[in-house]
């Protein structure tokens, strides 16, 4: 639940917007929500907020799409 | 001999690849004779010329020396200032082979395709550095660096994605699938290389009107070179492509139709993909976070403004240290910052608003900012 949350809320600042909380399924790269820079904002967030350290190399797009697909990556996170 | 620059190599190519297609349609893959393959086609673009083969060779082992010691070291520790050393110590030779003609020295250690299998070994010490790639055998690393189809020039694979094609040996609808796709590849790329690219070669910009330097001239040259630029280059890579679909190794693609982009962030997206997005996590991103973490400078804009122009930069000299190389990357920085500036400043002005209409005229001026990209780019100008 606090992976979740806390993915949410990184989500809507860095992408300006609350339809990431609305809209889990949303596709955050190819509707131009997230961008390389938002990226790396994310990252900052999750290793700060959550104590996760993800490298950037280790972010797959297509793997990281969706809020919801953010969220299972993080909370299988080894 | 040069890879898919003549009949004869893809005669060769095409004989060779007949019992890898055999095999692929039993759902077997022979790494003894794929293997073979690939020495075959190395000999055929190295061997003409000792220096390069010599080259090639000591290059090879200096990467693997390099990347082996340092995922040795990686495992107790994990020191910034011996990452950077090792970094270092593997652009080197592209470092050398850069300079000495600057120096107006022979290139002695240079061959074709250094400056892309840097790309790889580099990603793979950075992966190290991550913790994203851990161990990796010499026998992994050598199939990763010599993979021929793409080893003069591109497109860039990740080691990780290859090495998940390496370990899955497609089924015998997957592999006909594969088959298909890769012969249409391979003669899409005879279609852009070998007619359109030749034929506006050919008959625009080798004829004497274009060859003369005037005003005129120039402009319509920065169209037809543009083209030309793509259809080689989008030939070729069709054909590295192609043979590695073939091969079994779905290798990223380079090129989504460049010049319907509908701004400079699409047309990165589009264009020469595999080093974009190479340049774009190793050096943009990367950047970006040190920066951030360091808090070093407190806007974040002018974080992502610097990541830009040292990212550009650094594209630019990498296609070499003449001076429209450099003007090159820094007139695409510029674009780059002018237009993020832009488009975040459009969400309180706007004054671009999003129909039909500003979307044809945004893929018309970007076409046209573009082609002005690669005039600079011929080194016509300067």
């Amino acid at each position: 639940m606090e992976i979740k949350n806390t993915v949410l809320e990184l989500l809507e600042e860095i992408c300006q917007t609350d339809v990431v909380k609305e809209n889990l399924n949303i596709e955050l790269f190819d509707e131009g929500l997230l961008d390389s820079f938002g990226v790396v904002s994310l990252l900052m967030g999750i290793e700060e907020k959550l104590g996760i350290r993800v490298g950037i190399s280790e972010v797959d797009r297509e793997q990281w799409s969706t809020p919801n697909k953010i969220i299972a990556a993080l909370e299988n996170w080894a | 001999m040069i890879p898919y620059s003549s009949f004869s190599f893809f005669m060769i190519l095409g004989i060779l690849l007949i019992p890898v297609v055999v095999l692929g349609y039993k759902e077997k893959r022979s790494i003894v004779y794929n293997s073979f393959v690939h020495v075959v086609i190395l000999l055929l673009a190295f061997a003409s010329d000792i220096h390069q083969l010599v080259s090639f060779i000591v290059y090879i082992f200096w990467q693997v020396i390099l990347v082996h010691w340092y995922a040795f070291y990686r495992k107790e520790k994990n020191e910034a200032g011996v990452f950077y050393a090792v970094v270092f110590l593997a652009l080197v030779p592209l470092l050398v082979t850069k300079l000495l003609p600057v120096w107006s020295m022979g290139n002695i250690v240079g061959f074709l395709g250094i400056s892309y299998l840097t790309f790889k070994t580099v990603q793979m010490i950075i992966d190290m550095r991550d913790g994203a790639l851990k161990t990796v055998t010499v026998k992994e690393q050598l199939m990763f660096l010599l993979f021929s189809p793409t080893i003069s020039s591109g497109p860039i694979d990740r080691f990780k994605r290859f090495q998940k094609d390496m370990e899955t040996i497609p089924t015998r609808e997957e592999y006909r699938l594969l088959l298909y796709k890769g012969i249409n590849k391979i003669f899409l790329g005879f279609l852009y290389k070998f007619i359109i690219a030749y034929v506006i070669n050919d008959r625009v910009i080798e004829t004497p009107f274009i060859q003369a330097h005037t005003p005129l001239s120039t402009f319509i040259y920065m169209y037809a070179y543009s083209l030309y630029l793509f259809f080689d280059f989008a030939g070729y890579s069709a054909f590295a492509i192609g043979a590695s679909y073939i091969m079994g190794v779905k290798t990223p693609e380079n090129f989504h139709l460049p010049f319907l982009s509908k701004n400079m962030k699409d047309f990165w997206n589009r264009w020469h993909m595999s080093l974009s997005f190479w340049f774009r996590d190793y050096v943009y991103m990367r950047f970006v976070f040190w920066m951030m973490k360091k808090k070093w400078i407190q806007n974040r804009y002018t974080v992502s403004y610097i990541g830009y122009f040292l990212l550009f930069f650094l594209m630019g000299v990498w296609h070499g240290l003449e001076l429209h190389y450099v003007a090159y990357g820094l007139y695409h920085a510029a674009l780059m910052i002018s237009y993020d500036y832009f488009e975040r400043k459009n969400k309180q002005w706007k004054i671009w608003k999003k129909n039909k209409g500003t979307e044809v005229l945004s893929v018309i001026i970007t076409f046209h900012v573009i082609c002005f990209g690669f005039l600079i780019f011929s080194g016509r100008l300067f």
